[in-house]
């Protein structure tokens, strides 16, 4: 009950809100316009008239500031990163989810996210399991154990989601703890919370659970979405984690995706050890058998544990009959840009490109684009620092985001300082 | 931020990027000749051009020392349009392959030589992507982008990192890799780069007949590859070298902090310097099944 007084109370404060509250006098027609806020879209220039924001260089100058926070965390020389994780996603399914200041609900937005996420984390982070919990009623239910299989646990969560009742963080966090303590030593323990209600109702005190998590070394992370709360920030601060508030849709996107590329390890968390694992090679086409996972007879596809020879369906996984880690070398391939990343590049003044020592290179080196704006104004670029070839915008971002190579670097035989690193 | 946009084009518009091995130091050792290969590839990309009046070809030149953009249909076409459209395409492409190889030579003589001789496939590979995810933000009006490599040159091991984030992130753009490798041994790294992309690899048998290969294999569109019974992957080999010894392994150690691999237990990683002797008492009374004890 509390709880959904303190949320009305709060959420006025909110502009969002502001605006839901009155969206139920509107008309269809008044609707669609404040749902757009296409006036946010406008700005005004120097003489007073309106013209469209510029996205693509606010686009940028967001990458930028993205890069530039990463990268200082790596000026080390040689940064560890915990590639290994094993991530308990806590989601509340507690009455204050069901809320519509996003659109069309809370729980909505949340699950839509959460899938998009999950595909992105095993993306990022081939070798790391992931596990559902949700908080419903008052306790905390596992949906899915620790898994390494995407579609497995969007299932499972599509089928989960009415709301009700009050949330705890003390029950998800008791029930984590008691399931992450039986990983291996060498993993990343880490719990990322997504928050909708302003109260947590906990059969005890919450703040021991919190010691006894700092203990067992989990990083705990929440994003909430209604308003900042001193027991999420002092959970947060006291396991090494990160606390946000999303403020919209787009905002919660942006800070649940930010947790996909692997943390910064801390040493003492996680300690490193040389893991067994097998390279199982792929069974000839047409021969059969029976596969340890399923229990089924199989024609083909499938890959032989080069330990005790058992039949598995698909990698990475671990063999069920003798424990061992069966991976792949492409799955290994995949956290390797998290370990040799790319230096930024550098941002050049647009004025150098009339300069008539610089007259060589008038295209993006990646894509062929004109760098110069049209007629002819020469527009914003980019240089990479080691091989001094020129970028545009759009490649800088696809260059640092997805691709992780610096096409001018590699296709130059001296400069490869990235590469050589690894030998 | 990399997924494929949606496709309003035609189904069968395509925009192949074709990356063309130009390693003097293969085609001096190849049974073809480089300009024999030269008349097949044009052949091809005529072909290609011909099928759909929107297709689109851009031609990338991968050197020994550096890589180039040589052709690009949707810039030459234009000018083609005053004075008969092919032989415009074969010279201008003529042309800009012999200024890149001259300037590629003169890069050489820089250098001392030995080691593999290795074209750089990772540039051009990188190079095709940008281009491609240009193609993709020009609007929701694309043609559907691929990309053939037609490679002779063996692997270059130094380039497997580079390698492997380009074929990644193909995959998530949802572009296929489709490979014609003409050298002697099989290269793992395009058979690796089609398998994962889910592109086509082949092996020609007889290089005299490349043009027929390239017709019947790599000129169908994208949607009408489903309907064709094209060559099926055979053993890939996704097993891993270790990083000691570059043997090729069935089983090894993996660092838990940079998962590089080893053939032995070490006492500490030589890629990321951690340690992991102490870690072996401490972690044998914790409840963990998968840890093995250093097998001597």
């Amino acid at each position: 009950m509390n709880n959904g007084g303190g949320k009305r109370i709060n959420g006025g404060t909110e502009e969002d809100d502001d605006e839901d509250d009155v969206n139920g006098d509107l008309d269809a027609w008044e609707r669609t316009y404040t749902d757009e806020r296409s006036w946010e879209s406008l700005q005004e220039d120097e003489s007073g008239l309106l013209r469209p924001i510029d996205n693509k260089a606010l686009y940028h100058s967001q990458y930028r500031r993205r890069l530039r926070s990463l990268s200082s965390i790596a000026t080390a020389a040689r940064i560890q990163k915990g590639l290994i994780r094993y991530l308990y996603v806590v989601i509340d399914l507690s009455r204050a989810a069901s809320e519509m200041d996003f659109r069309p609900s809370r729980i909505a937005v949340i699950a839509k996210h959460v899938e998009a996420f999950i595909r992105e984390f095993f993306d990022q982070n081939p070798l790391s399991q992931v596990g559902l919990v949700t908080i419903k009623d008052g306790v905390a239910y596992c949906l899915t154990d620790l898994g390494g299989s995407p579609e497995s646990h969007i299932k499972a969560l599509m089928n989960k989601l009415e709301c009700s009742g009050d949330s705890s963080l003390q029950n998800a966090l008791d029930l984590i703890d008691g399931y992450l303590n039986q990983i291996p030593s060498y993993g990343h323990r880490e719990v990322l919370i997504l928050y909708s209600a302003l109260s947590t109702c906990d059969p005890g005190d919450i703040m021991e659970t919190i010691q006894k998590c700092k203990k067992s070394k989990i990083r705990c992370s929440v994003i909430g979405l209604a308003a900042e709360m001193f027991i999420c920030k002092h959970l947060c601060q006291e396991t090494g984690g990160i606390y946000t508030v999303a403020l919209d849709e787009s905002h919660f996107k942006e800070l649940i995706l930010e947790h996909a590329p692997p943390p910064p390890a801390i040493a003492e968390f996680a300690i490193a050890n040389l893991i067994k694992m097998g390279f199982p090679q792929r069974a000839a086409e047409g021969s059969m058998s029976i596969c340890s996972c399923h229990k089924e007879a199989k024609v083909g596809a499938g890959y032989t544990c080069p330990r005790c020879k058992a039949r598995v369906c698909e990698l990475p996984t671990e063999c069920c009959i003798c424990g061992l880690t069966l991976v792949s070398s492409p799955h290994l391939a995949r956290s390797y840009h998290h370990l040799f990343p790319i230096a930024p590049f550098d941002e050049v003044p647009p004025s150098h490109l009339n300069d008539p020592n610089n007259k060589l290179q008038r295209n993006c080196f990646g894509c062929q684009q004109s760098l110069l704006n049209p007629g002819n104004k020469p527009g914003l670029f980019v240089v990479c620092p080691n091989c001094k070839r020129r970028f545009c915008l759009d490649c800088d971002i696809y260059i640092h985001e997805s691709l992780h190579n610096c096409p001018g670097c590699e296709s130059f035989r001296h400069s490869k300082p990235v590469i050589s690193n690894e030998e | 931020m990399a997924s494929a946009p949606s496709k309003l084009y035609a189904d069968d518009v395509s925009l192949v990027v074709v990356l063309l091995d130009t390693n003097p130091f293969f085609w001096s050792s190849s049974s073809l000749s480089f300009l024999q290969f030269l008349s097949h590839v044009l052949s091809f990309l005529n072909s290609i051009l011909t099928l759909n009046q929107l297709n689109q070809v851009v031609v990338i030149a991968t050197g020994y020392n550096s890589c180039d953009y040589i052709f690009d249909s949707s810039l030459d076409l234009k000018r083609s349009l005053e004075n008969g459209r092919m032989p415009v395409m074969c010279s201008s492409l003529l042309q800009k392959l012999e200024e890149f190889s001259f300037k590629d030579e003169q890069l050489s003589k820089e250098e001392p030589e030995g080691r593999i001789k290795c074209s750089l496939l990772s540039g051009s590979l990188s190079m095709a992507l940008c281009y491609i995810q240009r193609v993709f933000r020009s609007g929701a009006l694309h043609p559907h982008p691929r990309i053939l490599c037609l490679q002779g040159s063996p692997d270059g091991p130094e380039q497997y990192v580079a390698i492997m984030n380009a074929i990644f992130s193909a995959q998530r753009s949802v572009v296929p890799i489709d490979s014609c490798y003409m050298g002697a041994q099989n290269s793992a790294f395009l058979q690796q780069a089609s398998y994962i992309t889910g592109g086509v690899h082949h092996k020609p048998q007889n290089l005299d007949g490349l043009f027929q290969y390239l017709m019947t294999i790599f000129a169908a569109d994208l949607h009408s590859r489903s309907f064709l019974h094209l060559p099926k992957p055979v053993g890939v080999d996704f097993r891993a070298s270790c990083f000691c010894h570059k043997n090729t392994i069935d089983m090894g150690y993996i660092c838990s902090v940079c998962l590089s691999i080893f053939c032995k237990h070490h006492k500490k990683c030589s890629t990321c310097g951690s340690v992991f002797g102490q870690a072996q008492s401490e972690a044998a009374s914790a409840s963990d099944k998968k840890r093995k004890t250093p097998e001597t």
